[in-house]
């Protein structure tokens, strides 16, 4: 229909402040996508080298030394760098894929779209958000090119490994950049948050309650709230690991170390204190990117059977309880390191206390899919395939989460199986979900269905095919970060299956292939959106036009009378009333 | 059967009055533009607050952890900080005095208030440098032992909140003097002096974690 137009005064606006330093956090949500496909293609192939020394170990490809004179000399991986790989996979993926997608982009994109703002509370800070993600991102990438190369003591750089510069290659250079890229990340992400949580509160329209906000606003909420609470502990725990690497100061490093004959001069600091300050971050840091992920799958759920979600107040508090009990947690992330089994006992208590909330959240969806008519989009079948991960990883999320179970599993496959599921998978499928929900907002076309589909299905059994044989791997004493399995006897006779996770993720890589190209293919090309809502769906986005300008609303901002999911209200005509329709008796009325 | 199901019922959750989340957070709606940004600002500013708090919070629960360690040595304060702690204490009544009289709308004291808090700001992060000085000419530098590295990276952590609020006092002045502010409507002078007496009570809050723990 129209095109919105621009209601700011910025009538003509330069190529500079439209497109690169944007105000408008619609652009500036676009920005954090296009940077975030970029980040997982380089995360997801680094995961491909992985697999592939996995799946076959030490073999000889003379054609990688072109590639990686120094990490693949004479085609053969050499160990240095697969801990490189999977340092690099985990904190690409964790920070800049799924915490930069789902949050800094679509929370972006949409919350000011869902509660009637027409911009962020402060649109400054949000263009400099992402300004400083960039960098952090770009420091991150240039570690790779650094004498003795990117950083290599896993995503959770615990020390010694990252504190002292000559231990391994990695803890030179690469570390450094590592940790400075993870301050610019933080400083992003802690600027956006406080642009959410602010606009959430206190720019909602008229009539907006709180108990009335869509669940994927509920949860990017939280997601704020979560991120300013947990993320100035890893800037303090990075600043003392700073002055541990450059400055002589012995926050983290103990007495006695020596790397090769040098005995290093540090005494009394304490290794443990780092990892209580990064999973402080680092629990909370999984729900960062697995609540949006929740709040997409209700809206898309709910939208595509038509149904008001069920429980709309109860799953409002699980995700407020769940965001709540994130910050009591972290020890379960210790239990091997040494803590009291009283303390033990304690963090698994608090664990298990999060599989109630969880559990509420998977039947409300169940008895919202309960006997519907659903409408099979690639969306919804996204959303239905978080359903499937979230329960799969929630499971196994119980026995690791109990302390004399972990003692036995913990730093094994069955952690990277459990945590694929139930982070990295509730987290990709939610960012891919809502780009295909979210895309004829965003530019106005379709997706193709077809390519989505069948990128949904490779994607969805692949993904299995490559995390669920892991755990038998992780129960038979697999350890991950480890770099050849065959080094130990008893490893060897699962070589097969170590083979066959490696093809079922080069399914899994080749099948994201489908997806970039309907991506960019369907930006230019893609079926137009004939109306502004598309979808028939209750929120407020929809009620934009279909290209909305800087402000959203060409006229004044919609009045909000209702809650979003009035799907097949027994009172309304249609099969859905959207929030900024008036109720039927007041229509009469007039 | 089928039929009866697809129509759930919808009360559940449809926002109707009387729910304590609604109530805690208010409906919106009421107040004029400007009202309303400067909510926002005083908002966004206690929220960040909430933000720098952890970032302390989790110092000092390294300092904690750290100060069981057996190679602890407490560190004799410097002298000099009892200098600079009056200081700031005093820059935090200028600064009152400044932003009352933004809003009693008397503008030259106003800009005199202010740029006198900034002038003592400046002054005590100069006494912070001198302090350090004071400590390294004892022959006691940050890897002297950890009582000691806690001290310059904590007050050194404190001296670029302290820095930020000095820039934001200027930026302040600037404004003044373009006049560009309006008492009951613009929100930087309030927003910057709550900022400036939490940076002072984190200081406060330093001293005793450091010294009286
Ligand atoms: C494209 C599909 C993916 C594949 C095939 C894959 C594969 C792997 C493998 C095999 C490891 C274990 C390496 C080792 O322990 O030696 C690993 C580690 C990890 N992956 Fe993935 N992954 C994928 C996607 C993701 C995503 C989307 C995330 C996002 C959160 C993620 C986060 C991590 C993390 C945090 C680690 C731990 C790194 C560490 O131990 O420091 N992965 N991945
Ligand atoms: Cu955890």
């Amino acid at each position: 229909m129209s095109e919105g137009h621009d209601d700011h005064g910025h009538g003509k606006q330069s190529f500079i402040s439209k497109y690169i330093f944007s105000y408008d956090h619609k652009m500036i949500a676009k920005q954090y996508l296009t940077l975030v496909m970029f980040m997982a293609v380089v995360g997801g192939s680094l995961a491909m080298l992985v697999r592939l020394q996995l799946g076959w170990p030490g073999q000889h490809a003379q054609f990688w030394e072109t590639l990686f004179p120094a990490g693949m000399a004479q085609g053969v991986m050499t160990p240095e760098f697969y801990v490189m790989l999977f340092t690099m996979h985990g904190t690409i993926m964790v920070f800049f894929v799924l915490s930069l997608g789902p949050v800094s982009g679509f929370g972006n994109f949409l919350i000011p779209l869902q509660v009637g703002a027409r911009d962020m509370a402060f649109p400054f800070l949000n263009m400099m958000s992402f300004w400083t993600a960039l960098p952090g991102a770009i420091i991150i990438l240039i570690s790779f090119f650094v004498e003795g190369g990117a950083a290599a003591s896993g995503w959770t750089a615990y020390p010694p490994l990252s504190a002292i510069r000559s231990a391994i290659p990695g803890s030179a250079m690469g570390q450094t950049l590592w940790i400075v890229g993870m301050i610019f990340f933080i400083a992003s992400f802690t600027m956006g948050g406080l642009n959410f949580v602010v606009t959430i509160l206190n720019l909602r329209t008229k009539g907006l309650k709180m108990m009335r906000l869509p669940l994927t606003t509920w949860a990017q909420f939280l997601v704020g709230i979560l991120g300013l609470l947990a993320f100035p502990a890893l800037a303090a725990g990075s600043i003392l690991l700073l002055f541990d690497r450059g400055l002589g100061t012995s926050f983290y490093l103990p007495a006695g170390i020596f790397i090769g004959d040098t005995l290093f001069p540090h005494s009394g600091g304490s290794p443990l204190l780092w990892q209580h300050l990064f999973w402080f971050l680092g629990h909370p840091e999984v729900y960062i990117i697995m609540l949006p992920a929740l709040g997409f799958t209700s809206d898309i759920i709910s939208t595509f059977t038509r149904r008001p979600i069920f429980g709309y107040r109860s799953m409002v508090y699980a995700i407020v309880a769940i965001a709540m009990l994130s910050f009591v947690v972290w020890g379960h992330h210790m239990f091997v390191s040494g803590m009291s089994p009283f303390l033990g006992t304690a963090f698994t208590m608090t664990t298990l206390c999060i599989a109630v909330p969880s559990a509420v959240k998977v039947f409300n969806w169940l008895a919202t899919l309960w006997m519907a008519k659903i409408q099979f989009t690639t969306p919804m079948l996204f959303a239905l395939g978080i359903v499937s991960f979230f329960v799969t990883g929630g499971l196994t999320g119980i026995f690791l989460g109990t302390n004399v179970v972990d003692i036995q599993l913990h730093d094994t496959y069955f952690v990277v199986a459990h945590f694929h599921f139930i982070m990295a998978g509730a987290g990709l499928f939610g960012l891919l979900a809502a780009v295909y929900y979210w895309f004829p907002k965003m530019f106005g076309r379709h997706m193709n269905e077809r390519a989505g589909k069948v990128h949904f299905w490779f994607t969805f059994i692949a993904y299995y095919g490559v995390f669920f044989p892991m755990h038998y791997l992780g129960i038979s004493g697999m350890m991950r970060r480890i770099y050849d399995p065959n080094t130990y006897d008893y490893l060897k006779p699962f070589q097969n299956v170590n083979t066959f996770i490696s093809i079922s993720a080069f399914i899994l890589g080749l099948a994201q292939v489908i997806f970039l190209a309907n991506y960019f293919w369907s930006m230019f090309k893609g079926k137009k959106v004939e109306s502004e809502n598309p979808w028939h769906a209750n929120t407020l986005e929809w009620s934009t036009p279909i290209h909305p300008g800087h402000g959203n609303w060409p006229g004044d901002i919609p009045e909000v009378y209702r809650w979003p999911y009035d799907y097949q209200h027994p009172d309304e005509e249609g099969d859905h009333a959207p929030q900024w329709q008036p109720p039927a008796k007041v229509k009469a009325a007039k | 059967m089928a039929e009866t199901l697809t129509v759930p019922k919808t009360k559940s959750g449809d926002g109707g009055g009387g729910d304590f989340v609604d109530q805690s957070f208010g409906d919106y709606g009421s107040g004029g533009e400007s009202q309303k940004r400067a909510d926002t600002a005083k908002l966004g500013l206690r929220i960040a607050l909430g933000s720098v708090t952890m970032l302390f919070a989790a110092f000092t629960s390294a300092y904690i952890v750290r100060s069981a360690g057996e190679d602890w040595i407490p560190l004799a304060a410097p002298s000099l900080i009892w200098v600079n702690t009056v200081i700031l204490l005093f820059s935090s009544v200028t600064m009152e005095l400044g932003k009352r009289a933004f809003e009693s709308w008397r503008p030259v004291a106003f800009r005199k208030w202010i740029a006198v808090t900034a002038v003592l700001g400046a002054l005590f992060i100069a006494g912070q440098v001198a302090a350090w000085n004071q400590l390294a000419s004892q022959g006691i530098y940050l890897q002297s032992h950890p009582h000691s590295s806690f001290f310059y990276v904590l007050t050194g952590v404190h001296a670029v909140h302290l820095l930020v609020g000095v820039l934001a006092l200027f930026y302040v002045l600037m404004l003044a003097r373009r006049y560009e502010l309006t008492p009951g409507e613009s929100s930087s002078p309030g927003v910057v002096a709550t900022y400036w007496h939490f940076v002072g009570g984190i200081w406060i809050y330093l001293i005793v974690v450091l010294f009286y723990l």
